[in-house]
């Protein structure tokens, strides 16, 4: 077994935040994981993002190799996109519908959908409007990993442990929160991905 | 068993925290930062006591590590690599010291230039003093390298240099925890001059660094980082230096057919490179970075056709390595891209955030120099970089730290006037003191913005050395004190702030002119933890 994840967004939408909560989940699982992330320059409103491997067996390569990809979680649509070349033929793609517009050249928004939507198997998710529903609008990060999760090699569970995990410092109140996005996220494509 | 999944830099840090470190030393740069962040986290390195504070610049953050060694302890120094030029002097004069308590030097390097202006490759560094040099291509090699690195160290009292890369520094995966260690006691040098380079005691060190390199080969013949693993197919052998051994396994889940001589300590050890070489047809190169290994094999004059990497095309003579790469250079079947990246994806560079103060600063700069000529504007390191692109379009350098003011005075000493000098106030205290001093004694009408956000911005908001008291730095440094002005980067103060720096521009001398108001990030996050 083994599940190769790009995760993609823009600086400062929470893309390590869900690898930090994949990542934990993964490692309780028994998994053997590795996960690289962008620090620096880039985390300034610019493109980011994660590679994140989790097998059952020793995983070589930190980055993931081109046309390879299982899973592609995006937290803006042209972001998700940008990154089509990591992802394997049929590989799954589960985006935010929602565009972060801070370049004067964004494409129309039609034609962005309309690229996501000539994929095989993409999820467009409106995680944001998800999360301000539930007055939780930082949440929606956490929203989208629970619409991802169904395509994840680790239970709902061990997600939801891990949120508790990587936001206990900032209270019970946070965590119970995030878990809700998680399910609210979770509902979204559990049918859909059966 | 404990959950420990760290970044590789993180693997460094508890690696020698375990090792009895005493002492952490650095200046903050992508990608090496987390070093010491992991070890001012550490309720370890809390409880005892261990030294753990940003340094003005890596030059004077390696002369306190080198401090620390020479009283006997254990010392960790952490910088990125185009860091590790302004810590040269200390470098490869602490190659000829040597040390007394063990001294690593860890930097991180960046190919493909994620977070830096260049992808200088610090094992030229190594190379250079002569000193042993790790190179981790794990996590798990990351965390053993610093206890193995400071052994090295304390043996041949020699610094050691532990080179990363930023896939390696910024990537987590699962590390085991060894033995815990004391720190070292206080002990100063058994020879009273070891620290003393007057020449006729220098060429002496220097005869014993030399006399000690053939141990250091034979070192890196034994080491636990450079292991040779045979295979049946010697039509091809592999040299696969650092992370590179995992881009190439990446390709043979059930072990790789060809022989493989993994590196991870230098000097190259030449009997199991000569190994792989006469045992194969063909030996294709992986380094990430420059090609200093394959130089060294190629050899000069003779190119015998048989060794490939960067230098012939085999793989990209610049930028950072992948499995894609990899698996094409070694003529292994790699899978293509099934989906291109559309037309219609516009590019998404970095930009300062909504609110920066940087951006009130550039706005009132612009506005000041309109009736100037253009390409007056010298620049430095740092989110204010980012003043380059529109729709500030506002500098035009940006070349290593605090190279603004110098070559803003270059520049008016051929006969610009007046040139304007950008700079962060941690660029200032790391180093744009020196450069100020030399415009002053000069006399040159540079005019010195320093924009101060209170922080270290870029690299996630470390303490800015010289918080504080940058304008008395600056009338210390002989800016008379009526041209050191102070304004308040902010819309409303727009006019206010042209009108300063118009009335400085007009003046023939030097300026400083001081724009303060607190980062956006760091006071978000200040008001978050207070809350």
């Amino acid at each position: 077994m083994k599940t190769d994840v790009v995760l993609a967004g823009v600086g400062g939408q929470g893309v390590l935040s869900i690898a930090a909560i994949i990542a934990v989940a993964a490692v309780d699982s028994g998994l053997h994981l590795k996960q690289t992330e962008v620090h620096g320059m880039s985390q300034r409103g610019g493109a980011v993002q994660s590679h994140l491997r989790m097998a059952d067996r020793p995983i070589h390569s930190d980055l993931i190799a081109d046309g390879t990809a299982d899973l592609l979680i995006s937290m803006e649509p042209m972001e998700a996109l940008r990154y089509l070349p990591s992802l394997a033929a049929g590989g799954a793609v589960v985006t935010e519908r929602a565009p972060l517009v801070n370049i004067p050249d964004y494409p129309p928004l039609d034609a962005v959908y309309a690229a996501l939507e000539a994929l095989p198997r993409v999820w467009i998710v409106d995680a944001e409007a998800i999360a301000r529903d539930m007055r939780a609008s930082r949440a929606a990060n956490v929203v989208l990993l629970g619409a991802a999760s169904p395509f994840l090699p680790v239970a709902a569970g061990a997600l939801e442990a891990a949120i508790g995990v990587v936001f206990g410092r900032k209270g019970e109140a946070v965590v119970e929160q995030n878990i809700a996005a998680f399910r609210r996220g979770r509902a979204v494509t559990a049918a859909a991905s059966d | 068993m404990e959950r420990f999944v760290p970044l590789g830099n993180e693997a460094l840090a508890q690696g020698a925290l375990d090792a009895g470190l005493s002492g952490c030393y650095g200046y903050p740069g992508t990608p090496s930062t987390e070093i010491m962040e992991a070890v001012q986290r550490s309720p370890e390195a809390a409880a005892r006591g261990v030294h753990r504070s940003w340094c003005a610049n890596e030059k004077t953050a390696l002369e306190a590590a080198l401090g620390m060694s020479y009283a006997g302890k254990r010392a960790l120094v952490t910088m990125k690599h185009v860091g590790l030029n302004v810590a040269a002097d200390p470098f490869m004069n602490a190659a000829i010291t040597g040390v007394n308590g063990g001294l690593l030097v860890a930097v991180a390097d960046d190919p493909s230039m994620h977070s830096s202006q260049n992808e200088q490759d610090s094992r030229a560094y190594g190379r250079f003093a002569l000193i042993p040099t790790l190179e981790p291509g794990n996590q798990q090699e990351a965390y053993d390298a610093a206890a193995y690195g400071f052994e090295l160290s304390e043996k041949y009292a020699v610094p050691v240099l532990v080179r990363l890369t930023t896939r390696l520094s910024h990537s987590r995966s699962a590390v085991a925890r060894r033995e815990i260690q004391p720190e070292r006691p206080l002990k100063l040098p058994a020879n009273p001059q070891q620290f003393v380079l007057l020449p006729a005691i220098s060429r002496r060190y220097y005869a014993g660094l030399l006399a000690k390199q053939a141990d250091f080969e034979a070192e890196a013949e034994r080491s636990p980082f450079n292991r040779y693993e045979d295979g049946p197919d010697r039509r091809l052998g592999i040299l696969a230096c650092g992370i590179t051994y995992n881009y190439l396994m990446e390709h043979f889940p059930d072990g790789c057919p060809h022989p493989v001589l993994k590196i991870g300590q230098y000097p190259l050890p030449r009997a199991l490179v000569a190994r792989l070489v006469d045992a194969c047809e063909r030996v294709v190169v992986l380094e990430e970075g420059a090609p200093l290994v394959e130089e060294l094999l190629r050899g000069f004059p003779v190119e015998t056709g048989r060794v490939h990497g960067r230098l012939d095309g085999t793989l990209p003579r610049a930028g950072e390595l992948n499995p894609t790469l990899v698996g094409r250079a070694l003529g292994v079947e790699v899978p293509a891209s099934a989906y291109a990246v559309p037309e219609i994806v516009a590019n998404r560079p970095p930009q300062l955030c909504q609110g920066c103060p940087h951006g009130d600063t550039y706005r009132a700069l612009n506005e000041a120099l309109d009736g100037y000529a253009r390409g007056r504007v010298f620049s430095d390191i740092g989110c204010y970089t980012l003043g380059a692109l529109p729709p500030y379009n506002a500098i035009q350098s940006c070349v290593d730290m605090g190279a603004s003011i110098t070559m803003a005075k270059g520049a008016t000493d051929a006969g610009l006037r007046p040139a304007v000098a950008v700079i962060g106030d941690s660029t200032f205290s790391h180093s744009g003191l020196t450069g100020l001093l030399d415009v002053v004694n000069a006399g040159a009408p540079v005019k010195v913005i320093v924009l101060d956000n209170e922080t270290t911005a870029m690299t996630g908001g470390q303490p800015s050395p010289a918080h504080g008291h940058i304008e008395q730095v600056a009338i210390g440094l002989g800016v008379p004190a009526e041209h050191v002005r102070t304004i308040t980067p902010l819309p409303r103060q727009h006019a206010q702030n042209v009108a300063v720096i118009r009335e400085e521009l007009a003046y023939e001398g030097v300026s400083v002119i001081v724009a303060r108001r607190e980062c956006i990030e760091t006071a978000r996050r200040r008001r978050r933890a207070g809350a």
